[in-house]
């Protein structure tokens, strides 16, 4: 396979010792596999995160992810921008949609970006792209199921595709309503994807989840419920805040609800990881706080040959 | 009546359709609602919505200045986007609901104590300082918000929370003392100072 080059954006979740470092660990485990180098934008920002239109407002909230694509020109000059965060993503992609179709936001946008001498140059075909997308779409299903060496069978799993890697601009040509790309990964990876699973793309009330805990906990509630009831007995995503909010909070909703809630969150890049032939460590699994048991005995055990 | 919000009376009158569309973000959309309910009844924090947006963009067309900015129904939008993408008309409902909360912040009639608008105040305060979310600052700063008494109670209820997140490596409690910086965060501060500038020159805003 020939090396695949892109521009990382891994955002504020993914840095050492953050909330999704763990995410990180695997991805980079999942890339060394598959090949991808992946060039982190040097000295990155913030994309101010779906919570940032409050104070910031428009102009200062596309003059933090410009920064971001100008600094990746500069640096990276040609690659797609790559982010793993769904946030990221849709911050960094909302701001780039914006820029092409309003000249005067992006005349507006380089006066800013002056001031940190930057500059930008849109006549460049560069995109901003989610980590999944490069995977579905730069490899492909069957490239993806070639290296699996530790095929994660008899796990049952809910894929929770969650809002904003699916919301408003998705991945192309799955829908809105039932994306199937989870459950595909899933299904290569030799897990058991859970179909039916009706909460697929429910919210889990995001940044919320701090403000309003209670109105968050119930939809968490309703995430977690819905895999149980279809027999799941892992939930895969996609997304740092979706993976936080519906690992991190089981107790607390258990105390509220009567509920026995107990049940392993994942990123599909630990379960690719862990297929791939990662070890534990390797793969993230030390940094779920409900511990992935069945994830953890498949990476001790020897590779198939 | 802070004096940006008095400006902007006497500009527009009773015309709070054309007040919204200039000032806005994706204001200019409203008026292509066409009253269906779809972005309400898909809203995942419907239900508390005091006015959910369709009856939102009803109120704006009506002239309902107060009712509408005052309230607290913008800040249950999570930003999960559903609205946007069943919306018949495709109107960016999401980013207008965001538009409307930050309008009514920014002159200064937003609900005080709502906790969405404080959160979001706390975090752009965070993020902007370095250039990087400072987890730990923002998590601690929430906690304590209500003064010290209930910060402490708050922070022994999110506890075990915290200390799952330390253990398993994915907080760090060190971060008070730093972290969340970006080597150009003097570059980015000048940026939003002069996006500022800007954007109040744009929107009628400058002093």
């Amino acid at each position: 396979m020939a090396k695949k080059e892109y521009s990382f954006y891994p955002g504020c979740s993914s840095e050492r010792k953050a909330s999704a470092s763990n995410y990180m660990v695997s991805v980079e485990s999942m890339c060394k596999t598959l090949d991808i180098k992946l060039n982190e934008i040097p000295d990155w920002n913030c994309c101010g995160a779906s919570i940032g239109y409050a104070e910031g407002g428009e102009l200062p909230r596309h003059a933090m992810n410009a920064r971001n694509i100008a600094l990746s020109e500069k640096h990276n000059p040609g690659q797609d921008i790559v982010a793993t965060c769904a946030a990221c993503w849709l911050g960094a992609k909302e701001t780039h949609e914006r820029l092409s179709a309003s000249e005067r936001l992006l005349a507006d946008t380089r006066e800013v970006l002056k001031e940190a001498g930057l500059d930008m140059d849109y006549k460049g075909q560069v995109e901003i792209r989610h980590m999944v997308e490069v995977l579905i779409e730069d490899f492909g299903y069957d490239q993806l199921a070639k290296p699996v060496v530790k095929p994660l069978e008899g796990i049952k799993i809910a894929g929770y595709v969650g809002c904003q890697t699916n919301r408003p601009f998705g991945v192309a040509g799955e829908s809105f309503e039932n994306p199937k790309y989870l459950d595909k990964l899933t299904e290569i990876m030799g897990a058991e994807p859970v179909e039916k699973y009706d909460q697929k793309v429910t919210c889990c009330g995001g940044a919320l989840a701090f403000s309003e805990p209670d109105k968050s906990q119930a939809q968490i509630k309703k995430i977690i419920e819905s895999a149980y009831d279809f027999g799941a007995e892992m939930i895969v995503t996609p997304c740092p805040v979706c993976q936080m909010n519906v690992e991190v909070y089981q107790d607390q909703i258990n105390k509220k609800y009567g509920t026995k809630f107990r049940i392993p969150v994942t990123y599909y890049s630990q379960l690719m990881a862990v297929a791939y032939g990662s070890n534990a460590k390797e793969a993230g699994l030390d940094g779920n706080i409900i511990r992935a048991a069945r994830l953890e005995e498949i990476a001790a055990k020897p590779a198939k040959k | 009546m802070s004096e940006l919000n008095k400006a902007m009376v006497n500009k527009y009158r009773n015309d709070f359709l054309k007040e919204v569309e200039a000032n806005v973000e994706e204001g200019d959309w409203v008026k292509m609602c066409m009253q269906c309910g779809v972005c309400s009844g898909s809203c995942p924090f419907g239900p508390y919505w005091e006015h959910p947006p369709q009856e939102i963009f009803m109120m704006i067309r009506a002239g309902k200045r107060d009712d509408v900015l005052k309230s607290e129904s913008m800040w249950m939008c999570t930003s999960c986007y559903n609205c946007i993408v069943r919306c018949p008309r495709e109107l960016p409902i999401t980013h207008i609901m965001h538009g409307l909360a930050n309008y009514a912040h920014r002159l200064g009639i937003a609900p005080k104590m709502n906790p969405t608008r404080r959160f979001a105040k706390l975090f752009w305060k965070n993020i902007t300082k370095g250039g990087r979310v400072n987890e730990l600052k923002l998590s601690i700063g929430l906690y304590f918000m209500d003064g010290f008494s209930n910060g402490i109670k708050k922070g022994l209820e999110m506890l075990p929370v915290g200390l799952g997140m330390v253990k398993t490596g994915r907080l760090n409690p060190f971060a008070l003392l730093g972290g969340g910086k970006c080597k150009g965060a003097g570059d980015i501060h000048k940026m939003l100072k002069k996006a500022q500038e800007i954007e109040n020159r744009r929107k009628g805003f400058a002093s």
